[in-house]
Parts: structure tokens; C-alpha cells; sequence
């Protein structure tokens, strides 16, 4: 009798201690990789202003200079702003946000061969160094938004509740950007030029995307086509939530299975890229 | 997987692929579609099936291109298998490298931060570890330098101080030693000993036989991707030195001799009372006898007898060059009386016929062994390892 008594607690213990070690491994997994996130992002911010004066401002800097540059052109020259309220601002979130999904995607291509020392030495899950470099543009994007908010609100715009959509329409769009960017990252180990095929497709994306013109502009028929870009459905939303509900989005233009092929475009390339990545991500080491 | 196993490797295959011509832009994949791409497929390692124990102190050695290293990183989890399983159990830290991750453009503190979270360490962690790093790299008043701005000795410094903070289920080195300079290397093999009396699991890849006898308690020697010998290291780095010396002999016709058994030596242990015996107590007085029979006796100059535990370690070792008188050679025998002061354990002789100090022209590498034991003994007026010729005197 005693000894069955033993015999369970024994098992108990055994138990318990194979639990906790389970867990205890688990644990230090995510916080391990917290820290290597961490590390890395904190290096990077570090290591791109070193040198520069202004430092950290330029990553506020350069979407505005940008803005005032496209601001004059597109204002005094080609007169888009027509018919379209705030243009300002509304230019000025469209830059900030194609500008995420650049920076996004361009430090992320690079990121698994740029990290290709730490790659080929240690076994750190290889998706952290896309994610990084996703982190690093997130915080840009946030100061960035920090400024586009007080220019909506010097532009005489009123908070409204539908401001709170802009959060939902913001993991979209860093959803979407991530997983492109793990695409490229693992295509760029193979094929060394979609650095140069990328550059060019960045800089169709920026003229087929509605960021300097209005949608009003784009004849109905080929709105369509335009939404199939789940950036102009991004940015078009983002508009509609913080400056005006006169921005045409597809959820209010389109029919219900057009207005949902953008969404439907953004999880099918999530879970592909992840698949993708996953696959390819073990040979990472001995390819690059 | 049974408890006491910390790595488990069971047939275990690798194969690269090596494209002649690689592909590494999109025209050159177009182009090259249609035409069969000449690949060559090379495989680093056949086959590989050992375990690695809890505690152990494990040695892989082999030549270049044998696939250690490729065997490491598998293990390290940077490579994937192309077949076989890898089990392990517990968490591993792999030092392919010292200092992975370290950037030119930060401070050495960054640094210090930057290469321990990839060790495993969390900030926290860290914080409280760092004096000591910095104690221990003596870089103190460095830290707040560049890196870029540190010499390779600093670095390396700098680096090693951060590993050695490093607790893992299993650490991996690969070839660590072969950096630094001599205060560097000694300074690692203090740490090997730590380990080795923690009972630290430990995977070490070497060139350097004499660390593998000092540290591990097994050693595997792989060749063209498989294991050729495993188990004691002590076998192991010999078999490692004939597969050197079979190449060097290729390379260079060496005229001594590298043959595995003794031509001419022979050897014996014997008791006081003359009879070969290979079991004694602490303190025994023993007579060694080594014969060359058919060696000719003008090329010999001395003889060297070494006395080993079954555990590598050399105990102790003579040379004939410094006691013998002219016409020690006539009889074409000698013999080396010796007190057993050593303590209780496997031994074995290491004989070794020279023909210039340095140049041996025959050696018995695993010579007769003998066991001591003093179970049954009225107990020694010493202890520890060996007793040295010593003596006393009071303060008159």
C-alpha cells in the first residue's frame, strides 16, 4: 500500500518536473528571441544614423522633403489637387505610407544575406532578421503618423470615431509588407537581381497606386483594376479613416467580391510567403 | 532517446550541391533553361550514427574536409540533413565563431549586449553579467570605443570573455583554439577544465590530439565522412596521427618509421622477483626491459620509456641519453628499474627508440599495461597523484 502511494507521488513529480522543464524551455525560447529582436533592431537604429547630424530626425525628414517636393510639383504644375480637400495631408499619409512598405520591403530583401555571418554561425530562427528590419520601418511609421496626425489637425480636420480604423487598415498594410518582404528575402538568396527587378517594380507600384492623384481621376471602369493592388485599397481606407469620408474606398464603390480580392491578395501572399520562407529558410545557411 | 543522451545522430547524410556554373540572376536561369545544369553533388558526410552522453566531454577530429565541421553546424542546427536524425536533448549554445554577430560601428558595451542575446542571454541577464565580462576581457577602459577601433587581440578578447559566460545544456567549439595567442589559448583550456569538472556536456573540434587526450573522455575521428574511429581518445588520436602520418608519408618519403606495430622494440614489465606481471601496489619496485633485436645499433642513440594513465594523461617520462654509459648498447637490451609511486589506476608504456634527439626511428605506442591496484594495502604515507622524492626538516 505504502509503496503504491510512492510509486504515484514519484510518477506526480516526475510529471511536474517534465512539465516545468517543458515550459521552462518554451519560455526562454520567446524571451531569447525578444532579445536577439531586440538587439537587432536597436543596432540597426545605431548604426544607420551614426555619423549624421540631425541622426534620427531624417527618418522624419525624408518623407516630408519628399512630400514638399511632389507637394509643389503636383499643386503648381500638373494642378491635381483639384477638387480633392486637404490634398495636403492627403498626399503627405499616402507618401508615409507607400514609404513603410518600401523601407519594409528593401531592408527586408536584403536582410537574410546582409545577416548571412550570423546566418551561417549560429541557428537564430531566420525570420527574425526580416522582422527586424519590419520593426525598425514600424517605429519610423509611427513617429511619421505622429506628424501626419498634427497636420490633419492643423488642417482643420475633426477627430472622429473612424479614426479608430486606421489600426485594422495599419496591420493590413504591415501584414502585407512583412510578407513580401520574406518573400524577396528568400528569392534574394538565390537570384541576386531582384534587388534591381524590385527598384523598378517600387517605382511602377508608387505612380499605379493612388498616392499622388486622387481616385476621382481614375476613370470608374478601371477602379476595379486599381483595387486589385491591395496598397491603393490600403491607403485609400487609411484616408477615408483619418482626413475624409470623400475618399473612395472599395468597400463603398465596389461590389462586395471585387471589394474583397485586395484582402483576399494579402492572405494568400501572407501564407504563401511564410510556406515559402519556411521551406526555403533551411538551406539558407549553405546558399548564401 | 534514453535520459543520460545528450545528442543522438543517427545515419546521418549531407550532400551539397555544387551547380559548375552558378545560377545567380534571373537572364542566367532563363537562358539556362532547357540545357541540363551540370550539378555536382558532393557528399561531406555517409553515414554518421553515434551518441553523445550527458557529462561528456566529447572530441571530433578528422582532416580537412572531413566533414567535421559540416557536422558541427548540423548539429548546431545551421545546416538542415539531407537524411538522418539528429535528437538532442536540451538546449545548445555553438561557438562556430567567437564573437557572431559583433558590429565594427558599435561601442564595445553594444557589443557586449548585441553578441550575448544571441548566446541566449536576455538584457537583464546581461546587465548583471557585464562587470564581470569587462573584468574578465581587461578591456575597461575600452568600452565605450568602437569596435572597429579595437585590435583583433582586443576583440578576440572581448569575445572570449562573453562565451565563457555562456551555460547551456551542451556547448559546441569548433576550432577555437585556433585563434588567440599563447595567453589566449591557455586561458581557454582553463576553461576546458572548468567544464570538464562541472561535468559540462561538451562538443569539441580540434586539430590539436593533445587536447583531446587532456579533456575528453570520447572522441570520434571521422574520414570522407565517416566515422573511422570512436570511443577512446586516446585510440582516436593516434589513429588520427597514422592517417596524418600516411599522408605526410605520401607527401614526403619520411625516413622514419610510422608503421603501426614496433619493428625492433620490445618490451616488458616485470616484478622484483623477475617474473612478467602486470598488477602491482603504490610504491612496487618494478624493472622495465626494452630489447631492439635486428635494429642496428650504430643508428640508435637513446631510449625513451613514458609511463601513461589509461585516461591519456602522461605521468611521467625517462630518456636513456642522460644516465647510460658507452657500450650500453652491446647486449642489444636495457632495463629501467622504477618505484611505483603513483597512485592507483590503468597505465601504459609509451616506448620510443631514438635515433637524434627528436628523430624516432621506432616506437611501441600502446606497450605493455599494467594495473595498479592497493586494495589489500597497509595504506600510503601519501597522496594524490604521485609521490615525489621529497623530505622534511624541523626549524632546527
Amino acid at each position: 500500500m505504502n509503496l503504491k502511494i510512492l510509486h504515484l507521488y514519484c510518477t506526480f513529480e516526475s510529471v511536474l518536473k517534465y512539465n516545468k522543464l517543458q515550459l521552462s524551455t518554451m519560455k526562454i525560447i520567446t524571451k531569447q528571441n525578444k532579445s536577439i529582436l531586440r538587439e537587432m533592431v536597436s543596432t540597426d537604429f545605431k548604426v544607420r544614423y551614426q555619423g549624421s547630424a540631425l541622426g534620427y530626425l531624417w527618418s522624419l525628414l525624408r518623407p516630408l522633403l519628399l512630400f514638399a517636393i511632389l507637394y509643389v510639383v503636383f499643386v503648381y504644375v500638373f494642378k491635381l489637387n483639384k477638387g480633392v480637400s486637404h490634398y495636403g495631408v492627403y498626399l503627405l499619409l499616402g507618401i508615409v505610407l507607400w514609404t513603410f512598405f518600401m523601407e519594409t520591403t528593401v531592408i527586408g530583401m536584403s536582410s537574410v544575406v546582409n545577416k548571412g555571418d550570423l546566418i551561417r554561425k549560429i541557428s537564430i530562427p531566420r525570420y527574425l532578421v526580416v522582422v527586424s528590419g519590419s520593426i525598425s520601418a514600424l517605429i519610423n511609421l509611427g513617429f511619421n503618423l505622429i506628424v501626419v496626425l498634427l497636420f490633419i489637425l492643423i488642417n482643420g480636420v475633426e477627430p472622429s470615431i473612424t479614426w479608430l480604423l486606421i489600426i485594422p487598415v495599419l496591420i493590413e498594410l504591415y501584414v502585407f509588407s512583412l510578407a513580401v518582404a520574406f518573400i524577396l528575402a528568400a528569392f534574394y538568396v538565390k537570384f541576386r537581381d531582384v534587388v534591381f527587378v524590385w527598384e523598378v517594380a517600387i517605382q511602377a507600384g508608387f505612380y499605379a497606386t493612388p498616392i499622388l492623384y486622387s481616385l476621382s481621376l481614375v476613370p470608374e471602369k478601371f477602379r476595379v483594376y486599381v483595387f486589385i493592388n491591395p496598397l491603393a485599397q490600403i491607403i485609400q481606407d487609411a484616408r477615408y479613416s483619418l482626413i475624409t469620408n470623400k475618399a473612395i474606398i472599395s468597400w463603398n464603390t465596389l461590389r462586395f467580391r471585387y471589394a474583397i480580392i485586395p484582402v483576399i491578395i494579402v492572405l494568400a501572399v501572407s501564407v504563401f510567403s511564410l510556406l515559402y520562407f519556411k521551406k526555403q529558410s533551411k538551406n539558407f545557411a549553405e546558399n548564401i | 532517446m534514453n535520459d543520460k543522451v545528450a545528442i543522438s545522430v543517427a545515419d546521418l547524410h549531407k550532400e551539397f550541391i555544387l551547380p559548375q556554373h552558378k545560377i545567380t540572376t534571373i537572364k542566367q536561369a532563363f537562358v539556362n533553361i532547357g540545357k541540363k545544369n551540370e550539378k555536382v553533388k558532393q557528399n561531406v558526410l555517409n553515414g554518421v550514427d553515434f551518441q553523445i552522453n550527458k557529462g561528456d566531454f566529447f572530441g571530433i577530429v578528422g582532416k580537412n574536409g572531413s566533414g567535421k565541421s559540416t557536422l558541427l553546424k548540423i548539429l548546431a542546427g545551421v545546416y538542415s540533413p539531407t537524411s538522418g536524425q539528429v535528437e538532442r536533448s536540451g538546449e545548445l549554445t555553438p561557438f562556430i565563431e567567437l564573437g557572431v554577430g559583433f558590429n565594427p560601428e558599435l561601442s564595445g558595451r553594444d557589443n557586449v549586449f548585441l553578441n550575448a542575446s544571441l548566446l541566449g542571454f536576455s538584457r537583464a541577464e546581461t546587465t548583471l553579467l557585464y562587470d564581470d565580462i569587462v573584468e574578465f576581457s581587461e578591456l575597461k577602459d575600452s568600452m565605450d570605443k568602437k569596435l572597429k577601433n579595437y585590435s583583433s587581440g582586443m576583440q578576440v578578447r572581448l569575445a572570449f570573455a562573453i562565451a565563457v559566460k555562456a551555460r547551456n545544456d551542451i556547448l559546441i567549439f569548433d576550432e577555437v583554439l585556433a585563434v588567440g595567442d599563447e595567453a589566449f589559448q591557455s586561458k581557454c583550456l582553463d576553461i576546458f577544465e572548468k567544464y570538464k569538472a562541472a561535468k559540462q556536456t561538451v562538443v569539441l573540434v580540434t586539430h590539436d590530439m593533445e587536447t583531446v587526450r587532456r579533456f575528453c573522455n570520447r572522441a570520434m575521428l571521422l574520414d570522407n565522412g565517416k566515422i573511422l574511429e570512436i570511443g577512446d581518445p586516446r585510440k582516436v588520436s593516434r589513429k588520427y596521427s597514422k592517417l596524418n602520418d600516411i599522408e605526410i608519408d605520401k607527401m614526403i618519403k619520411n625516413d622514419s618509421d610510422s608503421s603501426d606495430k614496433a619493428r625492433y622494440l620490445e618490451a616488458r614489465i616485470k616484478d622484483k622477483n623477475n617474473n612478467t606481471c602486470h598488477r602491482f601496489s603504490s610504491g612496487d619496485k618494478i624493472k622495465i626491459e626494452v630489447s631492439w633485436k635486428g635494429l642496428d645499433s650504430s643508428q640508435l642513440e637513446s631510449v625513451g620509456v613514458n609511463i601513461f594513465k589509461r585516461t591519456g594523461e602522461h605521468i611521467t617520462g625517462f630518456n636513456s641519453r642522460y644516465s647510460l654509459k658507452k657500450g650500453w648498447k652491446e647486449k642489444e637490451e636495457i632495463s629501467l628499474d622504477i618505484n611505483l609511486n603513483i597512485t592507483d589506476g590503468r597505465y601504459y608504456l609509451l616506448i620510443e627508440a631514438f635515433r637524434e634527439p627528436g628523430k624516432v626511428i621506432d616506437a611501441i605506442y600502446e606497450g605493455p599495461d599494467f594495473d595498479i591496484d592497493s586494495s589489500e594495502d597497509k595504506g600510503l604515507k601519501w597522496s594524490g597523484l604521485v609521490d615525489l622524492p621529497h623530505k622534511w626538516s624541523d626549524a632546527n
